[in-house]
């Protein structure tokens, strides 16, 4: 089995081959191409279930079923300076929706470190690690509706 | 609305500065303005025209050991942004200026008192729309000299900490009170950061370091009202030796930058190895209520 989806090893790759500035800068861009969940699929006040836990940011996450199979991710950061969370927000939207659910239920947290580097305060690295894991929780919650037909 | 930094009691109201004044500094040669953050990616997006960055890991800690930085590596990092021993250094930064005081509190370890906070950091500033910029300034390289690092005024370490504890001499305890009962090993909003036990030392008070912020803009309570949390409801005193601690130092350099120059206490420390070293220490005592709690109700 791949290690990682396609989208997101391409992904990873492109970031590997940046210096630091150029690094962060292609995620100031992700950053700035963040799109918040759509309302139809919610609105204020979202509700807690779909909050990460241990993200400073407030953010939230939500899967919708696309009709070729996978989820679609989206997302919503409420502190309007959690720009590292938009960041990953637009990284893990744009290159895990789509993609196998057991590729994404085996996303191991800690790519946060390979997308921003080390230098991440440990609270912020795990607080983004919590957005990660929420994708994956998603991700498995859907193979495990799909292996007993109990869709929500 | 805040009242101006001078109307509020400070004791040193000289170590603060407004978002007016920055404003007013922005091409003055003898002030250098710093951000400092936690999050790796604001200052890259947008800052304050002039500013240089102080990263907190990358600049202020030594890469191997845990401990900050040497002579050396000060004095190069102020060299690159320009500053000399007369510069003022302003320091602002996400997170409600904490690591921002943190900075500050650094600074002082190698003596250059010549440094001030921007009350509000960097929410403020945006919130007020002032001038921000993606381009980042370059200044001539000065000759900064520094003296070798002093921690004995502003740092605590383990076993002065230990001892002060025996002394009942006051702690405090600036976490979350989740954190302070060891009904969490970390902040609300942040996963486990690695103690193994939780709790706090015993005989510390708690007063979470937000308490001195006004949640609406960020800035600092006036003295009066800080006055009311730390010396009425505390019972702590100006002359008090206080060491205050939190998970790794960096919200307690907030309540030490508080307590010293906004209120004026006399001998402050800050306990910067905080809980990630004393919740794994062997045998340092600890006091965990809600461990004590959960025992008795299974006796």
């Amino acid at each position: 089995m791949k290690l990682l989806p396609d989208r997101l090893e391409r992904l990873l790759a492109a970031l590997d081959t940046l210096d630091r500035g150029d690094r962060i800068q292609m995620l100031i861009e992700f950053a700035g191409q963040f799109r918040p969940v759509p309302s139809r699929i919610a609105q204020r006040p979202y509700p807690a279930e779909h909050r990460v836990p241990g993200c400073e940011s407030e953010v939230y996450v939500w899967a919708e079923p696309e009709p070729k199979g996978g989820l679609t991710y989206y997302f919503a950061v409420e502190n309007p300076q959690g720009i590292s969370a938009m960041a990953l927000a637009g990284i893990l939207g744009s290159s895990l929706s789509g993609a196998a659910l057991d590729e994404v239920a085996a996303v191991p947290a800690d790519l946060v470190y390979r997308i921003f580097g080390r230098e991440l305060s440990m609270g912020k690295s795990l607080g983004l690690m919590g957005m990660v894991n929420m994708v994956r929780a998603a991700a498995r919650q859907q193979i495990q509706a799909a292996a007993t037909g109990d869709y929500k | 609305m805040s009242k101006g930094i001078g109307e509020r009691g400070y004791t040193r109201a000289d170590v603060l500065v407004s978002t007016d004044w920055v404003e007013q500094h922005l091409k003055d040669r003898d002030v250098r303005i710093a951000e400092s953050n936690e999050d790796p990616l604001l200052y890259s997006s947008n800052h304050i025209p002039g500013a240089v960055e102080i990263d907190w890991t990358r600049d202020l800690n030594d890469p191997v050991r845990r401990d900050y930085l040497g002579r050396t590596a000060f004095e190069r990092l102020m060299r690159r942004i320009g500053a000399t021993r007369d510069t003022t250094i302003v320091l602002y930064g996400d997170k409600n200026n904490w690591w921002a005081t943190y900075a500050f509190w650094l600074l002082q370890l190698f003596g250059h008192q010549n440094a001030k906070i921007m009350d509000g950091g960097r929410l403020k500033w945006i919130k007020e729309n002032r001038p921000v910029t993606r381009d980042v300034p370059k200044y001539q390289p000065s000759n900064y000299q520094a003296p070798e690092r002093d921690d004995t005024r502003f740092r605590a370490f383990r076993d002065q900490t230990l001892e002060h504890q025996e002394r009942k001499l006051p702690l405090i305890d600036v976490r979350s009170p989740e954190e302070f009962r060891g009904e969490r090993l970390h902040m609300p909003d942040y996963p486990n950061e690695g103690a193994l036990r939780g709790g706090h030392i015993p005989g510390a008070l708690n007063i979470p370091w937000g308490r001195a912020v006004n949640q609406e803009d960020g800035t600092f309570k006036d003295a009066a009202e800080l006055r009311k949390i730390y010396t009425e409801e505390n019972k702590l005193r100006p002359e008090d030796d206080v060491i205050a601690y939190c998970r790794i130092g960096e919200r307690s350099s907030h309540t030490w930058f508080v307590l010293s120059y906004l209120l004026g206490f006399s001998r402050v420390r800050n306990y910067d190895g905080s809980w990630t070293e004393w919740g794994n220490l062997v045998q340092v005592p600890v006091e965990n209520p809600s461990a004590e709690a959960r025992d008795e109700a299974a006796a």
